[in-house]
């Protein structure tokens, strides 16, 4: 579905059914220079399984137009103002990598979150200086750099249970189109968002589903981002990497199924 | 600075798409010899219908042995998935069916297997999709080609059999300028030698009985989504960017994102069609793809040797190898098969017909039968067999004269090669 919202078109990927705004909604939030089919081993699953799913490229991304947020703050006031354009009340949200310090800062600025699932996050997201660099003037070793570190063995190796699926190219697609665009914003905002205070806010019940193998947002760094969200709980996916949503699909799926059934 | 932690061709061809099994342990991927995989229950069943969740349902559509192959081609040509198929023209046709329907057009170079050539002139009309042959060293003759219907640019990265060389950025450029993906068969360069993705391809295919089987043991193709084609934009793309009413409504693109293609042409493609691969073909190639580098390292170097030689025999009048400085696309093969052109070239042997004739059967160590890519040299006279249907005038637009022997240079000991090669040569002159 594609609707406006602050002036500017938006597209939604809702895993191919037209929402029932009588079940629960999800709103799932991709990160740094991707776009909504990152979702698409869970998207779909959960729109079938009683969810109304509502997964959109944020501003500037993938096939929504506007100006990608320039700070987690702002694309968490985009989301609610997305929330109240498709006239949603309560969600929960999932959100990866920069999407789930974007939904930590929904969670805390409004009362919106019901549940809050953070995949491949870290309280504090420290870019390495020369990726930053990189993605900033448009080098494509930034991309590079990103696929070297996204995925554990299974990405890595591959073996995906989706036939004939070789991930880091997938990867390396969405970062090319995004190399001119928002890219070096998007690193630039998860740099400087104080993820680990602000998270000490999050009222919300929160899994927080990392890989066991992630490079970027180590196990470790969420398991400190556990310690000071009140209920929260940490599952690592063993094999996998920062994209553990789609190296771990099935693992991740009935991860969210769990959850956000309650 | 920091570097990109990615790893080698090598080191991919004979570790990408695998796992050690998880029941056994084996570490070689085992043949899945089965029709069918058992469901966990009726909601795992639907769910696997309905694209909810990936896995394998039945193996006309996707099989664990044919998924390590497809996964490994895809890691090695840098494309974001693959589908293997019953054969290189199974894949060729895989990708004009996902393309197009009545009323598509294809524009391609002229210089192309003979099946290839049969396929677009004779075949594909009968279905409403015409075809329009330009020369492929005019650039501009393929944007000229081009129509409001052309649903796909095609052409091969060496051209079989008269060894030209694709420009391929150009021709992608001229392509993706009308909206349009360009679909390349990089059979005669396997990935090791050129990945046309970083020269603007959007789609690869293979035969890969040729130098990925290696052995010349078994039939196979496939076709590899480089996820760089963006299918929305076009907006002419139908069977990709909208609902499909014959896979539950799913738009491919929406769902897939850059791997759309390769999602459509194994959802609807292998389902409705039905040309998918063995899995005892799937174990072969990996096999052949676990040595594909060393292969073609000592097929490049054996056939530097052999076209050396020849263009110095006094029995030839010409030698085609683009690896040699004297053939005009030897700047482009420079450019775009760094490590060399490959392990196939052609030449005209004076004498014409007669003289082929004598000079293929004298060889003994060159085996005379249509295939390319084996470990065993092959020789073969293209205008009597693999172009044998085609007019004179298409075979005069192929490159394709009678005088013409197309030969596969393979692992033999290479002064073995070379005498082999003398002889018969001379044989060929006898009574001239």
């Amino acid at each position: 579905m594609e609707l406006t919202v602050d002036g500017a078109n938006v597209f939604v990927h809702t895993g191919g059914v037209v929402p029932d705004p009588s079940l629960p909604a999800v709103v799932m939030l991709h990160g740094a220079g991707m776009d909504h089919s990152v979702w698409r081993f869970q998207a779909r699953a959960l729109a079938h399984e009683g969810f109304a799913v509502f997964a959109p490229d944020l501003p500037g991304h993938g096939r929504s137009a506007g100006k990608a947020p320039s700070a987690i703050g702002d694309a968490a006031a985009w989301v609610a103002e997305f929330v109240d354009e498709v006239g949603l009340g309560r969600i929960s949200v999932v959100g990866h990598s920069m999407g789930s310090l974007i939904g930590i800062e929904l969670a805390v600025v409004s009362d919106l979150v019901d549940r809050l699932v953070l995949i491949g996050t870290s309280g504090e997201m420290a870019v390495h200086p020369d990726l930053l660099a990189a993605a900033e003037t448009g080098d494509r070793l930034a991309v590079d750099l990103i696929v070297g570190w996204a995925f554990g063995t299974a990405g890595r190796r591959g073996g995906h249970p989706q036939a004939g699926t070789w991930l880091p190219a997938s990867a390396v697609r969405l970062l090319e189109r995004s190399l001119d665009g928002p890219l070096g914003s998007d690193l630039a905002a998860c740099a400087e968002y104080p993820g680990l205070d602000r998270a000490s806010q999050v009222r919300a019940p929160t899994l927080v589903v990392q890989g066991a193998e992630d490079r970027m947002t180590p196990v470790r760094a969420a398991r400190k981002l556990v310690e000071v969200i009140p209920d929260a709980r940490l599952e690592v996916v063993p094999g996998a990497g920062h994209m553990v949503m789609v190296e771990a699909p099935d693992q991740v799926r009935r991860l969210l199924e769990g959850f956000l059934a309650g | 600075m920091v570097r990109p932690d990615r790893r080698g061709f090598e080191t991919l061809s004979i570790h990408a798409g695998s796992r050690p099994d998880p029941e056994t342990g084996a570490v070689v991927p085992p043949i899945y010899k089965t029709a069918s995989f058992v469901f966990e229950d009726t909601a795992h069943a639907a769910a696997l219908f309905n694209l909810e969740r990936p896995g394998h349902i039945y193996s006309r559509i996707s099989n664990p042995t044919v998924a390590v192959f497809e996964e490994r081609m895809a890691a090695l040509e840098g494309g974001v998935g693959a589908v293997a198929t019953a054969s290189g023209q199974a894949a060729l046709h895989l990708a004009v069916a996902t393309l197009m329907g009545q009323g598509g057009h294809i524009v391609t170079s002229s210089a192309l297997y003979g099946g290839t050539t049969n396929l677009f002139v004779h075949t594909l009309p009968r279905f409403g999709i015409e075809t329009t042959f330009v020369d492929p060293s005019d650039i501009d003759a393929f944007r000229r080609a081009i129509r409001p219907e052309t649903r796909m640019v095609y052409g091969e990265t060496i051209g079989n059999p008269t060894m030209g060389v694709l420009d391929l950025p150009a021709v992608a450029a001229v392509a993706h300028d009308a909206g349009v993906p360009f679909v390349v068969d990089n059979t005669f360069a396997t990935p090791y030698l050129c990945r046309p993705f970083e020269w603007g391809a959007d789609i690869v295919l293979h035969s890969a009985t040729k130098y990925i089987c290696g052995h010349g043991t078994v039939i196979g193709g496939v076709l590899v989504d480089g996820g760089t084609f963006d299918w929305e934009e076009a907006g002419k793309y139908p069977t990709l960017t909208e609902p499909a009413a014959a896979y539950h409504g799913v738009d491919f693109s929406e769902e897939f994102g850059p791997a759309a293609f390769a999602a459509r042409a194994r959802a609807d493609g292998l389902r409705d069609f039905g040309a998918a691969m063995a899995p005892e073909t799937a174990f072969s190639l990996l096999q052949g793809l676990e040595t594909l580098p060393v292969r073609m390292d000592r097929h490049v170097a054996n056939a530097v040797a052999v076209a050396e030689f020849l263009e110095a025999a006094p029995e030839v009048a010409w030698v085609s190898y683009p690896g040699l400085a004297s053939h005009p696309d030897h700047g482009l093969a420079v450019k775009l098969l760094p490590r060399g052109a490959g392990g196939i070239l052609a030449f005209g042997i004076e004498g014409g017909r007669e003289a082929g004739r004598r000079f293929i059967e004298s060889v003994e160590v060159f085996t005379h039968l249509a295939n390319v890519g084996d470990v065993r040299s092959l020789v073969i006279h293209p205008a009597s067999t693999t172009h044998q249907q085609m007019s004179a005038e298409e075979l005069e637009a192929a490159g394709v004269g009678e005088e013409l022997i197309r030969v596969s240079v393979g692992l033999e000991n290479i002064d073995d090669l070379l005498t082999d090669l003398r002889r018969a040569l001379r044989a060929s002159q006898k009574g001239m």
